[in-house]
């Protein structure tokens, strides 16, 4: 389903260009559990974003279910990421000024789902990552794990097959982390392709496939 | 996205900044409010001295002796002199029948007294027609009575303030009174008119235009009013006089017609201008508004990068992202403009109970062209900010903490 090859991403830093992603190929089957790992720099974020297709390879094809997107403009570009991608993130990124039910929504609303449909996905969603006590909280009002767990269902309100997560452990206390893996895992035993950067070698070696990044390289 | 979504969210986006948004609606309010209170009292005047005009008679034609006109060639040396307009011009304007009313007019000014108390006044010397044609009314006695011109009556019809300088608490009608070495005997005063365009009927006497003319010694008519049976046969009537006029005149068309119609419009035209240089001028402070929208816009789109970021992330394309932060820029004006209209309102109001005998209005077109103002505005100043917005790369709004 994702298919990448002969990747390439070079930045230009300060004059410099800098090689973020140097001829990745890829391959990611429907349902499967991938962990990126590698040391900071390596380009695991650079892969996971050029992935979500949030940004755009230098050079190579990327093809997601068999759909070459390289070529795609910005409009078809955010149809194909709403409708196939679910992104978690290390900082949650929640709207503050929404409650955990308004924030899981948003995604529906930029695709135009009528109100009532909306409302009950919003509870059924809730209900799936046991939160719905805390449905009308803002996200200062609720703890880490809590606010993982909305930005989890927001990744998955419109059902996604891919469900990317970028050190979604990162900010949070072993126990909450715990669980949030846990609910990640149960997703991709329910078909959801999932893959995850992670630091952490225990929380890595969980996945069926570990990619290793080193400088821009699979190793 | 659907529009309640649109507007919902940037309703949202607004409240969490309730003293910037307090004064970014202040600013746009006065100025808003300045541009439909300027226009008001454009307007207003407008109308104002149009009605003024219109109570003077709609169907009025002045005919004035001589002809202003420029040649561009030498001065003449001969014959510039124009006829003098007379009383016989006068009646035989009769002959055109569009014409409803003729009022001659003799004007001069003479010392009036009665009983040691003297004053130099206007004298104007008139016929019946004249009530008629000038709409005046009469607060006591008669107006001149309908009788031929030629005839020199001694009598005569005073304005309200010379009644009140000359006959103080007496009754008026029926005194005698001096004007230059005649004697007139009061027939009516005239009603106050209050504030009124042209002539002061308050402080004048009239008299029976040949009495005037012997008064003053002359055959000429300082102008003839006419007054036509309709409003469509005004210009057949204009036609009619100007032909009359050069029969009587040896072949020379050399009286100068001025239309009541013509008059007003020239002050509507006038007026209208100056309404619109005002409101103009008063727009600039709507400028002035439109870039703090613009800067509170950028404030507000470098506040929310990150949540830009997201938006991206969560499948918002490029055009909702603009659409967005528009319609949040369009709320801010709109409830300026609002806002705005309703202080003007206000404004006016205070102004009407301070000076009451002057109509203020507000038109309605200035509202909405008010209102649509602050709109393009918005959208103008706000499509910057907003595109900046759209075109984030979504990778590093992201990361932007």
């Amino acid at each position: 389903m994702i298919e990448l090859e002969n990747i390439h991403r070079t930045f230009q830093v300060g004059g410099q260009s800098v090689h973020a992603l140097n001829n990745i190929n890829l391959t990611i089957k429907k349902g499967e559990y991938v962990s990126i790992m590698g040391p900071s720099g390596s380009g695991k974020s650079t892969l996971l974003n050029v992935i979500a297709l949030l940004d755009q390879p230098s050079s190579g094809i990327y093809s997601l279910n068999n759909q070459i997107v390289t070529q795609l403009d910005d409009n078809q570009l955010a149809q194909v990421r709403r409708e196939n991608i679910g992104f978690v993130f290390q900082f949650f990124h929640l709207i503050a000024r929404y409650s955990a039910a308004e924030n899981i929504e948003i995604p529906m609303i930029l695709a135009g789902v009528p109100i009532q449909e909306r409302k009950q996905r919003v509870a059924d969603a809730l209900l799936a990552v046991d939160l719905q006590q805390r449905a009308t909280h803002r996200p200062d009002q609720l703890s880490g794990g809590q606010i993982q767990r909305v930005a989890i269902a927001r990744a998955m309100i419109m059902q996604p097959q891919i469900l990317l997560a970028d050190e979604p452990t990162g900010n949070l206390d072993s126990k909450s982390g715990e669980g949030i893996i846990e609910l990640l895992e149960n997703l991709n035993q329910k078909q959801t392709t999932l893959v995850m950067i992670t630091h952490d070698e225990t929380l890595g070696s969980r996945a069926q496939r570990i990619i290793r990044l080193i400088d821009g390289k699979i190793v | 996205m659907m529009i309640q979504d649109t507007l919902s969210y940037s309703y949202m986006a607004i409240k969490t900044q309730p003293i910037r948004v307090m004064l970014i609606i202040l600013a746009m309010s006065i100025g808003i409010a300045s541009v439909t209170i300027l226009t008001a009292l454009g307007e207003s005047a407008r109308l104002y001295i149009v009605n003024e005009f219109q109570s003077l008679g709609t169907n009025l034609i002045i005919v004035l002796p001589g002809r202003t006109e420029t040649t561009g060639g030498q001065p003449p040396l001969f014959g510039a002199t124009p006829r003098d307009l007379t009383l016989a011009d006068a009646e035989a304007l009769y002959r055109s029948h569009h014409i409803a009313a003729i009022a001659p007019v003799s004007v001069g000014a003479a010392p009036i007294s009665t009983k040691g108390l003297e004053r130099e006044v206007t004298i104007l010397g008139s016929t019946s027609a004249l009530r008629r044609v000038r709409h005046l009314s009469l607060s006591k006695g008669h107006f001149l009575p309908e009788s031929d011109a030629n005839k020199a009556l001694s009598i005569c019809v005073i304005g309200q303030t010379i009644k009140d300088e000359l006959f103080a608490q007496q009754q008026a009608v029926g005194k005698w009174l001096r004007i230059n070495d005649r004697r007139f005997r009061v027939i009516g005063v005239l009603e106050s008119e209050g504030q009124s365009i042209g002539v002061d009927f308050d402080d004048m006497v009239i008299v029976p235009v040949a009495s005037a003319q012997a008064l003053f010694n002359t055959q000429s008519l300082f102008r003839i009013l006419v007054e036509t049976k309709s409003k469509q046969g005004m210009y057949k009537a204009v036609d009619d006089i100007g032909e009359i006029i050069k029969q009587r005149h040896e072949g020379e068309d050399d009286v100068t017609l001025v239309t009541q119609d013509s008059v007003v419009n020239t002050f509507d035209e006038i007026l209208t201008a100056v309404t619109l240089t005002v409101a103009s001028i008063a727009s600039i402070s709507l400028a002035v508004a439109g870039i703090l929208v613009m800067n509170v816009m950028w404030v507000s789109v470098a506040q929310r990068t990150a949540e830009i970021g997201l938006l991206k992330a969560l499948g918002a394309t490029k055009g909702q992202i603009l659409c967005l932060f528009l319609t949040e820029a369009a709320m801010l004006s709109f409830a300026g403009a609002l806002t705005g209209v309703l202080l003007g309102k206000i404004t006016l109001m205070a102004l009407q109970i301070s000076y009451p005998d002057f109509p203020f209005y507000l038109p309605v077109w200035a509202i909405f062209s008010a209102l649509a103002v602050s709109l393009v505005t918005a959208l103008i100043f706000g499509v910057l900010p907003a595109k900046q917005a759209a075109g984030m790369n979504p990778v590093t709004a992201l990361n932007k903490r």
